[in-house]
């Protein structure tokens, strides 16, 4: 692919992105592309502005400076007040993205379906009826249709985050952003959502994953983004970022988190 | 006693509707009232902040007693004249507003970030997000403080006496005067009071069993 095709069609493009919370400065002069298709995981050491990164391209934080493209949609500039027509934009933005979180959060006071066909329902306005069908496909495909009408409450970490993930998918979203998917998890239930989330790029799902997984960024990204102190320091293939010809810093930080 | 209580029964009838209907209307108009004061409260715009802090202020800081008084004996010299039981309702709901406004902003503050965020990022607005995602889960979580304040009210409606309102109380005060039997009738309504809130207690209870048997 030629670098003006995939300015025309890539799905993420940030330019110069900074953010700072108080005299910290979170993500110096970001720039990052991400092509349709591709699974890009970012890796760092905790305090590197991976998470402020990736909350930054649906808005979750409102960047300083810099211009967020996102499937087509671009906000320059956004600052903590955003006018109404950027905000305008960051819900369209976000109809046409979707995350997952840590942490999960399902809405607790809906069962498991119920927080698929959530965004199809309330965004997208389908009748209940009309959305339920596709909820139960979606549950099916993380093999949760079982647990459909179970609320939140009685699902096992790993079953919550494959919910949160139908739930997701539940909007045709062009880019999955993963915060970290399988840090609160026990080792033990990480496989599961790991298994999913393979299953979605095999697919050709774009993806953003902030993860610690090495043995699913070695198998599965397209590109590992190595950050440091709020910069991108290593843009890089995973045969290149786990391989012998690796940098001493990407060697240091893989030393640290796999012991 | 029984004799006495007989002979009261067509009054207190009356007047246990007179009470029932003064405590459910102003929980009702409270609960309206306060989830508005608690929206204002925690709303972006200072102003809607600052008046909502400041009528809890005023309608927690005084006396549920002066604030009746005020608007039945206060107004009528500014003109404003208004019977008995719409005084009472109306200091009654201001009051449990400023009350419910609390639990219900305590209960919205206690669901999570995450909960709102996961709403946002799928291109859910505001008030969409307030309404299906977050008032839900702050009102399970408002539930104990919300019932113990109906349970506050309906005591607080004997004071509706002091306006001519014939509640229990006034009942009970009136034929305590014509029979000189004041303890059996203050026993009597006393119980009729105690009765009423055993009830709202288990519903509350059953309410909240039944919460959170669906959600865990």
């Amino acid at each position: 692919m030629n670098t003006s095709s995939t300015h025309i069609t890539a799905p993420v493009q940030v330019q110069g992105l900074a953010k700072s919370f108080g005299a910290n400065h979170v993500l110096r002069q970001i720039d990052l592309t991400v092509a349709r298709g591709e699974v890009v995981v970012i890796m760092g050491p905790s305090g590197s502005g991976k998470t402020t990164l990736i909350r930054s391209l649906n808005f979750l934080e409102m960047p300083d400076r810099g211009t967020i493209r996102m499937c087509g949609i671009e906000i320059a500039d956004a600052g903590p007040k955003p006018s109404g027509d950027t905000r305008r934009k960051m819900r369209e933005i976000r109809k046409k993205t979707a995350m997952v979180f840590q942490s999960f959060n399902l809405f607790g006071h809906m069962t498991a379906v119920e927080n698929v066909i959530e965004g199809m329902v309330s965004v997208q306005g389908l009748r209940k009826s009309a959305a339920l069908p596709r909820g139960l496909d979606l549950l099916a495909q993380v093999g949760l249709l079982e647990k459909a009408n179970e609320y939140p409450g009685r699902l096992s970490g790993g079953q919550k985050q494959r919910v949160a993930i139908a739930r997701a998918l539940a909007m045709n979203p062009e880019v999955i952003l993963f915060d970290e998917p399988t840090s609160a998890l026990d080792p033990e239930l990480r496989g599961e959502v790991l298994k999913v989330m393979r299953d979605l790029a095999e697919k050709g799902m774009t993806m953003l994953v902030v993860t610690h997984e090495t043995r699913f960024a070695k198998d599965v990204a397209d590109r590992i983004v190595f950050m440091e102190g709020g910069v991108i320091a290593e843009d890089t293939s995973p045969d290149h970022f786990f391989g012998p010809s690796a940098s001493q810093r990407s060697r240091d930080f893989l030393g640290l988190i796999e012991d | 006693m029984l004799d006495l209580f007989l002979r009261a029964l067509p009054l207190l009838e009356k007047a246990v509707l007179v009470t029932l209907g003064l405590g459910l209307s102003a929980f009702f108009c409270g609960c309206v009232l306060g989830l508005l004061i608690a929206l204002a409260r925690i709303s972006p715009f200072r102003p809607l902040r600052w008046f909502a802090f400041s009528y809890v202020s005023i309608f927690r800081g005084t006396p549920l007693l002066i604030q009746i008084l005020l608007i039945y004996f206060g107004l009528p010299s500014y003109g404003i004249v208004i019977s008995p039981i719409p005084s009472a309702l109306l200091a009654l709901s201001l009051f449990a507003a400023a009350y419910l406004s609390e639990n219900f902003r305590s209960g919205i503050m206690a669901v999570e970030k995450g909960q709102w965020e996961a709403a946002w990022a799928m291109g859910m607005g505001y008030w969409k997000t307030l309404f299906r995602i977050v008032l839900p889960q702050a009102f399970r979580i408002a539930l104990p403080p919300v019932g113990s304040r109906l349970i506050g009210l309906m005591k607080d409606t004997s004071l509706a006496s002091t306006v001519t309102v014939v509640e229990l109380t006034r009942v009970a005060e009136q034929l305590g005067a014509t029979t000189f039997r004041y303890m059996e009738m203050f026993l009597i309504v006393g119980a009729i009071y105690w009765f009423i809130n055993q009830v709202l207690t288990i519903l509350q209870t059953w309410l909240e069993s039944h919460l959170s048997k669906r959600y865990t």
